[in-house]
This record gives C-alpha cells, structure tokens and sequence, in this order.
C-alpha cells in the first residue's frame, strides 16, 4: 500500500496521468463541439431572425421563426453612407457580422438593413446596431417607418449585462420607450438618447429615460444607436425626400 | 441504497449542514443571480447537475489521483462539465442559455464545487458523493430561490417578471425598493436568513 502511495506521488507518474488527463477531456469537448455545431449554429440563426422580427413588434417562437421572416423580411439591403444601394442578394445583410463591420473605416463600411413588408402593406426598414455594454458587447436592431424618420420598434440584446440591471434593456418596457421617437429633427439627424429620469438633453433631439441602476449599459444602448444609425443619414433621408407627402409619423 | 450515512449527505445540506447558511460557500453568485427569480432557478438547477456529476467522476478515480495535483484534476473535471453542459443548453435550449449567459461559466469558480470535491468527494464512494452533491445543490437552490423571492418582489414588483404589487399600491405612492437588485442587498437578504436558521437551530450557535 505504501509502495503504491509513493508511487503515485512520483513525478512521472503524475505527468503521465495529468497529459492522458488532458488528452481524454479534450478530445471528449471537442467531440461533443462538433457533435452539437449544427444544431447550435441553427439556433444562433434562428435567434437572429427573432430579434429582427421583434425589431417589427412581430412575436415568434422557434417553430414559426423561419416561416415568418422568410414571409415578412422581402429583401436584404447593403448601402454606403451615401444612401446608395449597393447590393440586395438575398441574405446579403443578415450575413454580415456586425462585430467585425462596425471597425471598418466609414467609406469601406457596407450598411446592412433589411426590407420589411407587414400585414397592412406599410414598409418597415430593420437596422442593427451594435455597440459596448458594461460587461461585454450589446446590439439590437431598430426598425423605422418609411419616412425614414420615427421609430416603429426596437429590440435589444446583450451577452452578459447584469441579470436585473442592465440585462433589462431586452425588457418589452424598455424597448418600448422608444417607439414613436424621431430620428430626425429639423432635417437634422438627431439620435434619440437614453437619459436619467428626469434629465433632459441639450439639444431638442428625442429621449427615453434610462434603466435604473445600469446607467452604463444604458448609455452604451444611447452610444450604441448615435454610432451606428448616423452611417444611415443619407439613406434615411432619401427615404423621407422620395415621399414628401409621407405621414410624420403615427 | 439509503443508509444511515447517505440520508445524511442527501438531506443535511438542505438545513444543518446548508451550503451558504453553514458551510458560507457559492455566497458569490447568490449576490449575483438573485435579483430575479428565474436566472436563479435555472442557476441552482445548473449547480445541482454539474455539482452531482463532478463528485461522481472524482469520486471515481479519487484512488488514481495524485493528492499533490487534485486541485488541478477538480478544475478540469469542473470545468469540462461545465463547458459540455453549456454547449448542450446552446444546442438544445438556446433561451436558457442566453438567459444564463456569463453565469454558466461561473459555476466553475463557484466555491460549493472545490469544496464538496475536497471535502467528500475525495473520500466516498460514488453513490454517496452523488446525494451529496444533489443535497448540496439543492440546498444552495433553496437559498437561492429565497433570496430571488424577496428581491424580485420588494426590488421589483414582480414574481417570475409578472406584476403582482397591484397598480393601485403605485398609485397610492408605493415605490419599488431600488436598492434590493443592488448586491449589497442579496448580502443583507442572506444575512438576515443565517440569522433566522441560526435562531431556530441553537446546536449551530458558536459558544
């Protein structure tokens, strides 16, 4: 027994035992990786779509998620910062990965967007945006009228904002402040901000209040939305110079 | 199957030998996932399957461990699992997943696992390792759920996110206690619950 004991305690025997250790657990996770990669990349699609449709105030579940976007998105937009279309093959915006898209250099960046038709007929643009939270990266995607202008829905995610503070700008409450906010003001881009309760911005732009508690991954959703819908001025407002005669808003 | 001795590893976690209120174990993440009832569940039953199933698989090869590197050998056996248990929660369950996000990898660190590890596992048969960590998990789930209870509803309003603090309670100057989602408040929340235990279990009282 004794023997036994020191034998375990001597150095090759423990290298030898922590390197099979090693090998076996690796091989056991790559396994189960590759096993489950299909199904996971499936669901990362399938998540993504949600959000859009959400962005459209359009509830879905897993089995209906597919079937709804294919019937309410009609087209996938890329523009440039001009306002110029430059590519509407189908998937080629909710192919691009925002992470890596929002590092590139302004005039290199193609915007993605995506075309959306609802029951009643009336045209919805889905934009995504992406931005930093206090403890990792947040997005979302901001659907507006056709006059480019008013907000008709949002949808935000987050990978590990606190549960109870910050993760609560995925909250139906929150999301919905933003409704009706005005992109524009004066012809001006003007992003709508997230302020503290009572709190008011200088300018005359539109604002929600902020999530009590999570002031930082609040101002990251306020940043958030400033950085990536500017790119979208041009194209916003060649939305509202086409209709003239386009409602303000709802 | 349930002797003397296996009762015990099953059922005294739950109140005499409680993870949090007695051993002061995985305080850490009931700060962080207990201002809302439904991360907490899903957190507690996270623990209870990684905590069952680790202390079966080190009990296992506890004979071929080296004792010098049994912390190293925990970790990755801790680890694994718990890698595997949020690839199958990506693959199978993608709400819950999102919904967990960074926490899944904080069970790893969280100190109910390395203790139960060092403390029975390395020293008991598989069966009974396995009720430890089901008592134990469950026991720090208790806890948990409490605390969630508390804070969701006095931080909040709500219970599983449904409004149950009736409107006109608002409407009467009724306001949400902002500081219970706050951590410092789950600290609070716990030690109030220690002391209550305490309270009614004199044998654990300090002399």
């Amino acid at each position: 027994m004794e023997g036994k004991d020191m034998n375990k305690n001597s150095n090759a025997y423990q290298i030898i035992y922590s390197s099979v250790m090693v090998i076996l657990v690796g091989a056991a996770l790559a396994f189960v990786y590759m096993a489950l990669k299909p199904q996971q990349d499936e669901n990362v699609a399938n998540d993504k779509r949600m959000q859009i449709l959400n962005a459209v105030n359009i509830a879905t579940d897993d089995n209906t998620v597919k079937e709804k976007y294919e019937k309410y998105i009609v087209q996938d937009l890329l523009v440039d910062t001009l306002g110029n279309i430059v590519d509407s093959a189908k998937n080629c915006a909710f192919d691009i990965n925002m992470k890596s898209n929002v590092k590139l250099a302004d005039n290199e960046r193609k915007l993605p967007l995506f075309k959306c038709k609802l029951d009643d007929g009336s045209i919805k643009y889905v934009i995504p945006v992406y931005g930093a939270g206090l403890w990792g990266p947040i997005w979302g995607y901001i659907s507006v009228d056709e006059n480019g202008n008013s907000i008709y829905g949002t949808d935000f995610s987050h990978e590990g904002e606190t549960p109870g503070l910050g993760a609560r700008i995925t909250d139906q409450l929150f999301r919905d402040e933003f409704k009706g906010k005005e992109l524009f003001k004066n012809n001006k881009f003007m992003s709508v901000v997230v302020m503290k309760k009572g709190q008011k911005p200088t300018n005359e732009g539109d604002y929600v209040d902020a999530l009590t508690g999570a002031t930082i991954t609040s101002r990251g959703v306020s940043t958030m939305m400033e950085n990536c819908l500017c790119h979208y001025d041009a194209f916003l407002k060649s939305l509202g110079g086409n209709k003239p005669q386009a409602p303000e808003s709802k | 199957m349930l002797s003397k001795k296996n009762k015990e590893a099953l059922f005294n976690p739950l109140s005499k030998d409680n993870p949090v209120l007695v051993q002061i174990l995985g305080i850490c993440s009931t700060l962080a996932v207990t201002a809302n009832l439904e991360p907490a569940i899903v957190m507690g039953i996270s623990v209870t399957v990684v905590l069952a199933f680790s202390n079966v698989i080190i009990s296992l090869i506890r004979n071929s461990i080296p004792s010098t590197i049994r912390i190293i050998v925990q970790l990755v056996v801790v680890a694994a699992l718990v890698i595997i248990v949020q690839q199958f929660l990506v693959a199978f369950s993608y709400d819950v997943s999102k919904q967990l996000s960074v926490f899944i990898g904080l069970i790893i660190t969280n100190c109910i696992l390395m203790g139960r590890l060092e403390a029975f596992a390395l020293n008991n048969t598989p069966w009974s390792s396995f009720l430890d960590g089901i008592g134990n998990g469950l026991g720090y789930s208790i806890i948990l759920v409490i605390v969630a209870f508390f804070r969701e509803l006095l931080g909040s309003g709500t219970i599983f996110g449904f409004q149950v603090i009736p409107q006109w309670c608002y409407d009467h100057g009724y306001e949400n206690n902002g500081l219970m989602i706050l951590p410092p408040m789950a600290l609070i929340t716990v030690a109030c619950i220690i002391w209550y235990h305490r309270a009614h279990n004199t044998d654990l009282q300090e002399k």
